[in-house]
């Protein structure tokens, strides 16, 4: 059993250094050196070539969308372009990578030297993009005939190469000290503001859940005033909340083994999201020799300046930017703002105002109801089965009176529950609020009657005592009252 | 009038084009010779009677109907098995791939397709051109056809020698350190290697990425030029290929079978002239006399240092072998070709393993272990960062001498052809057969081969070396050459007959 300290202790003696290397498959039409489909889903082996099969002879052409789009992201990043630049080989055997080699980048990258900023808790951390790489991606390995998925028991292997050669951008950053007991955080912060840069330049899905986007979380930790530890990578890191978990849980981890006086390894781990764990992988010190040399078969990049610049003035607004517009457009303060981004809740909100929702009602639910059932559930808020266009829906029936935010809750639970957007969600519950006045004048009257004490206190100019009525009437009609209306005909008969 | 098969490309294309004789009949005669005397030299690994004759029926039909399908249309062919051919079996030779047929054809096979030429076969060559005797196929060895105890060259011995036995009127070759120009020379064949990156590689089975170069084989240098330009020019599909127009190489041997080279500038490389002594003597005797033809036609020599030629040798070893080894690497019994192993019992890794094992020779062996350290992570810096360093020398002394010279010429090899068994136990020996012909390799320019005479009855070549792009001056050198030779030194093979005598060596596949 691993043992694990306790986090908030682990970090009040250990200093972390995090460092991020994400994988983002871009969206190009084509395939990184073969014009084969890159669609998503399509059957096993069907998008595929000579070229990406790597038949005898094949040879690979370097996909031009795919190389402004990495430069795009490099300049997003505040990179440095590369003058000149070249693909590499990397060299060793696995069968879903059909070459045996994967085609990437290694002394020349094509973009270096970036940076981004994220703010957590008030604070801003910069982090360091080291370089921004081109390659492709492999194909994918199915182990069937065994009981868990895995390599291990299985009686065959299937290798379906649709995905691989798909264009993939790796970048790294360099290690990011100082973050503190807020590592999880930061790590979470960077990853989703990566995302939402790649996302704004249109050149990615950037989704985490269908690999898309792919993290792999550098961490080592050391006494505070000693040098930086033995790192460990977890890979297979596949949402924000698994990059804070993947953190928190090796600072744990890490922490525990240093106290009992052993050694960290260099290696590759596992995140596992079930548990939350990670697992120990191959060890690094026993890696394969990946042999890198220049690609021959590819000719060298050389991006003219003029093509870089075209680039960077076409770049459109960044995430930041449009960030610092919408809090203005929204009429947000900073700490509102930031509990927004925190939640990852921008692209929500802002798909549910353009969805006809006034800001101040889009943020209401998506900070607030949404948030706490995406907690309950260990859940992303995008993950949650209700749409922007829905909780514009509901808000509406809010805004028409005929829900109120009690009802409006029992409509998202049959929501999220499936049972359709807002609207067939009330019809089929019952959950209109009761409108008919003659029915709710009944009830007043019923309330009144009941209690004589408190519409004498009413009527001798005391109306907080309505409530009390108010309550009557809710309980009577099982909450499907509008509060306001019963609240105006007690005053009415009682004035 | 001659035997069909005695008579080169060129008139062959024009008596076709002409109606003077069918495209059937010509590949007709050829597939007959193949039948006769490959028994003998097997040249092929793969011959394709149906195939051939169906596009030489196409050709007649469209010549009948008045159609100009180009200049070598109906003229047969043979291709080294390196080259991808659709539906035709191909191995490069080796195990790993036997039984292969592929899905898709080479631009050079479309290109030849596309001229309309008859494909008669696919060619021996040493396991994935890597080689000088074509003692290194896994399927069996061809032999000289001037002498059938000896090794035709290699890595393309089996296109040099099926044109030099007459089986075939012109053959692709490929050629990464000399393997097209080596064996033209000790077959007594024209040869040539065009600029790197003037012809496609896509399609061909990957040796050395950086030097692998696809040319023609043929009799002489005009039916070399023609084909030349029927495979040559760019392709999008190859990244490493020159955008530019290919070199007027026919127009090019045309003007040089006028045999004046007058205004010539011809370099000798002083680095090779003071390591003659260590080249037999009558290779030497009877390139010195190609060089005094030369000058008759009127060409100056000039003499040019190239100091870094000396490490071309082992630079060529260091690089070939390193990009071999990544190459190689995909052939693993996963996707196509041989796997070995899989009976449940043998884990992936030991499957691959297996299987590499099995299907690889020890030559190939031998470059993927070489490769695969000079690679690695301690040793890459002083091995293969250090050949690209001297290959960029290499580069600088080949640019510096063309400042000063029209084109280099050189003996193409040191020696005759060999005995068989007579370089495969020391593999150095072996390599050296490539001396002169790899500086050419490590630069990316043109170099052919061109028959100059004959050294204990065996034949003897003459290399041409030119610029970059520079292809048809070499072309020229070597038409102007053959300007001075009564008869063609490849006409005067003594005949291979069906019931000649095989030599002592193990007999396998055919």
């Amino acid at each position: 059993m691993t043992k694990l300290n306790d986090y908030d202790k682990a970090v009040e003696t250990y200093e972390p250094v995090l460092g991020l290397e994400t994988h983002i498959e871009l969206d190009t039409h084509t395939k990184m050196f073969c014009g084969c489909s890159t669609v998503f889903g399509a059957e096993p082996n069907t998008q595929t070539c000579p070229v990406c099969l790597a038949l005898p002879g094949a040879l690979p052409v370097a996909n031009k969308a795919a190389i402004e789009a990495t430069i795009k992201i490099g300049l997003a990043l505040n990179c440095h372009i590369a003058e000149w630049t070249r693909f590499a080989r990397k060299n060793y055997f696995y069968p879903d990578m059909p070459k045996n080699f994967q085609t990437s980048q290694y002394e020349e990258p094509l973009c270096e030297n970036g940076y981004v900023d994220v703010v957590v808790d008030g604070k801003e951390y910069r982090i360091e993009i080291e370089r921004v790489h081109l390659e492709e991606d492999t194909g994918k390995t199915l182990h069937v005939g065994g009981a868990t998925g895995r390599i291990h028991g299985a009686t065959e292997s299937l290798v379906d190469y649709n995905r691989a050669g798909i264009p993939l951008v790796e970048i790294v950053t360099r290690p990011v000290p100082g973050t503190g007991a807020l590592a999880p955080e930061v790590a979470r912060a960077y990853t989703a503001e990566l995302r939402d840069i790649v996302r704004s330049l249109g050149v990615s899905d950037v989704r985490m859940e269908q690999g898309s986007l792919r993290c792999d979380v550098n961490l080592s930790l050391n006494l505070p005033g000693e040098e930086w530890g033995t790192r460990t990578e977890t890979k297979n890191v596949n949402s924000l909340r698994s990059v804070e978990r993947a953190v928190r849980y090796e600072v744990r981890r890490q922490s525990a083994l240093l106290d009992a006086g052993e050694r960290i390894f260099q290696e590759t781990r596992h995140f596992q999201e079930t548990t939350g764990e990670t697992r120990a992988g191959r060890s690094k010190e026993e890696a394969t020799d990946y042999r890198y040399f220049p690609e021959p078969d590819l000719a060298v990049m050389e991006p003219s300046r003029e093509w870089v610049e075209e680039l960077r003035a076409g770049l459109p607004e960044l995430p930041r930017k449009r960030r610092e517009r919408l809090q203005a457009e929204w009429a947000l303060g900073d700490k509102e703002m930031q509990s927004v981004v925190n939640a990852d809740a921008v692209e929500l909100i802002q798909a549910t105002v353009d969805a006809g929702t006034s800001p101040s009602g889009a943020v209401k639910w998506w900070l607030g109801e949404l948030s706490r059932r995406a907690n309950e559930s260990g859940e992303e808020l995008a993950a949650l089965a209700i749409t922007p266009k829905q909780v514009a829906e509901l808000q509406g029936m809010v805004d028409d009176g005929r829900l109120n935010d009690k009802l409006a809750r029992q409509v998202i639970d049959g929501v999220l529950a499936g049972e359709g957007d807002p609207a067939d969600v009330a019809a089929k519950r019952g959950l209109e609020v009761v409108s008919d006045t003659g029915a709710l004048e009944a009830a007043v009257d019923e309330a009144i009657a009941a209690n004589p004490a408190v519409a004498d206190k009413i009527r001798g100019g005391t109306h907080a005592a309505a409530g009390v009525l108010i309550g009557a009437v809710m309980k009577a009609t099982k909450g499907q009252a509008d509060a306001g209306t019963v609240r105006q005909i007690i005053l009415d008969k009682l004035s | 009038m001659s035997r069909i098969i005695d008579r080169t490309a060129a008139e062959l294309a024009a008596d076709i084009r002409e109606g003077r004789l069918t495209s059937v009949e010509v590949t007709t005669a050829f597939l007959d010779r193949i039948a006769a005397v490959d028994g003998t030299v097997k040249a092929f690994l793969h011959v394709d009677r149906e195939g051939a004759l169906a596009t030489a029926a196409e050709v007649d039909a469209a010549v009948a109907a008045g159609q100009d399908l180009g200049p070598l249309a109906g003229v047969p062919i043979a291709v080294k098995d390196v080259v991808v051919t659709k539906g035709l079996p191909t191995t490069a030779a080796s195990k790993i791939l036997e039984g292969w047929i592929p899905p898709y054809d080479a631009t050079i096979t479309e290109r030849i397709k596309a001229a309309k030429m008859p494909i008669l076969g696919k060619t021996n060559m040493d396991e994935f051109a890597m080689g000088s005797s074509t003692e290194y196929s896994a399927f069996f060895k061809t032999v000289n056809p001037w002498d059938t105890g000896r090794i035709p060259g290699g890595s393309g011995g089996g296109s040099a020698a099926a044109v030099a036995a007459k089986m075939a009127p012109l053959a692709i070759g490929t050629d990464t350190g000399g393997s097209i120009r080596q064996p033209g020379a000790v077959t007594g064949t024209f040869g040539a290697k065009p600029t790197y990156g003037s012809n496609s590689r896509y399609g061909l089975i990957a040796f050395s990425s950086s030097l692998d170069t696809p040319g023609p084989v043929s009799r002489n240098a005009l039916d070399g030029a023609l084909l030349h330009e029927v495979i040559s020019g760019y392709d999008p599909r190859d990244s490493t290929a020159i955008d530019a127009p290919v070199p007027p190489v026919v127009e090019a041997a045309k003007t040089g079978a006028n045999g004046d080279l007058s205004g010539l500038k011809l370099g000798v490389v002083k680095e090779f002239e003071s390591s003659y002594d260590k080249a037999e003597p009558g290779v030497v005797e009877a390139y010195r006399a190609g060089v005094e033809q030369l000058v008759k036609l009127g060409a100056e020599i000039v003499e040019v240092s190239c100091p870094s030629f000396t490490y071309a040798l082992p630079t060529y070893y260091l690089i070939a072998p390193s990009e071999a080894s990544s190459n190689l690497a995909r052939y693993d019994g996963v996707r196509y070709g041989l796997r070995a192993g899989d009976d449940g019992q043998h884990s992936l890794e030991e499957v691959m393993s297996l299987t590499r094992e099995a299907g690889f020779g020890p030559e190939v062996k031998r470059r993927i272990i070489l490769g695969t350290y000079a690679l690695s992570a301690g040793y890459v810096d002083a091995f293969y960062g250090k050949a690209q360093l001297v290959r960029t020398l290499i580069k600088q002394d080949f640019e510096k001498a063309f400042e000063q010279v029209d084109a280099i010429i050189s003996p193409t090899t040191p020696f005759i052809a060999f005995k068989f068994g007579e370089r495969t136990g020391d593999p150095y020996q072996m390599y050296l057969a490539d001396l002169y012909t790899i500086p050419t390799n490590l630069y990316g320019g043109p170099g052919v081969s061109v028959p100059v005479g004959l050294s204990e009855g065996m034949p003897v070549g003459l290399q041409v070396m030119g610029p970059v792009m520079g292809d048809d001056i070499t072309y020229r050198v070597a038409a102007a050459l053959e300007s001075t030779q009564d008869t063609l030194l490849a006409d005067t093979a003594p005949e291979i007959s069906a019931n000649l005598r095989l030599t002592a060596f193990d007999e396998k596949g055919k």
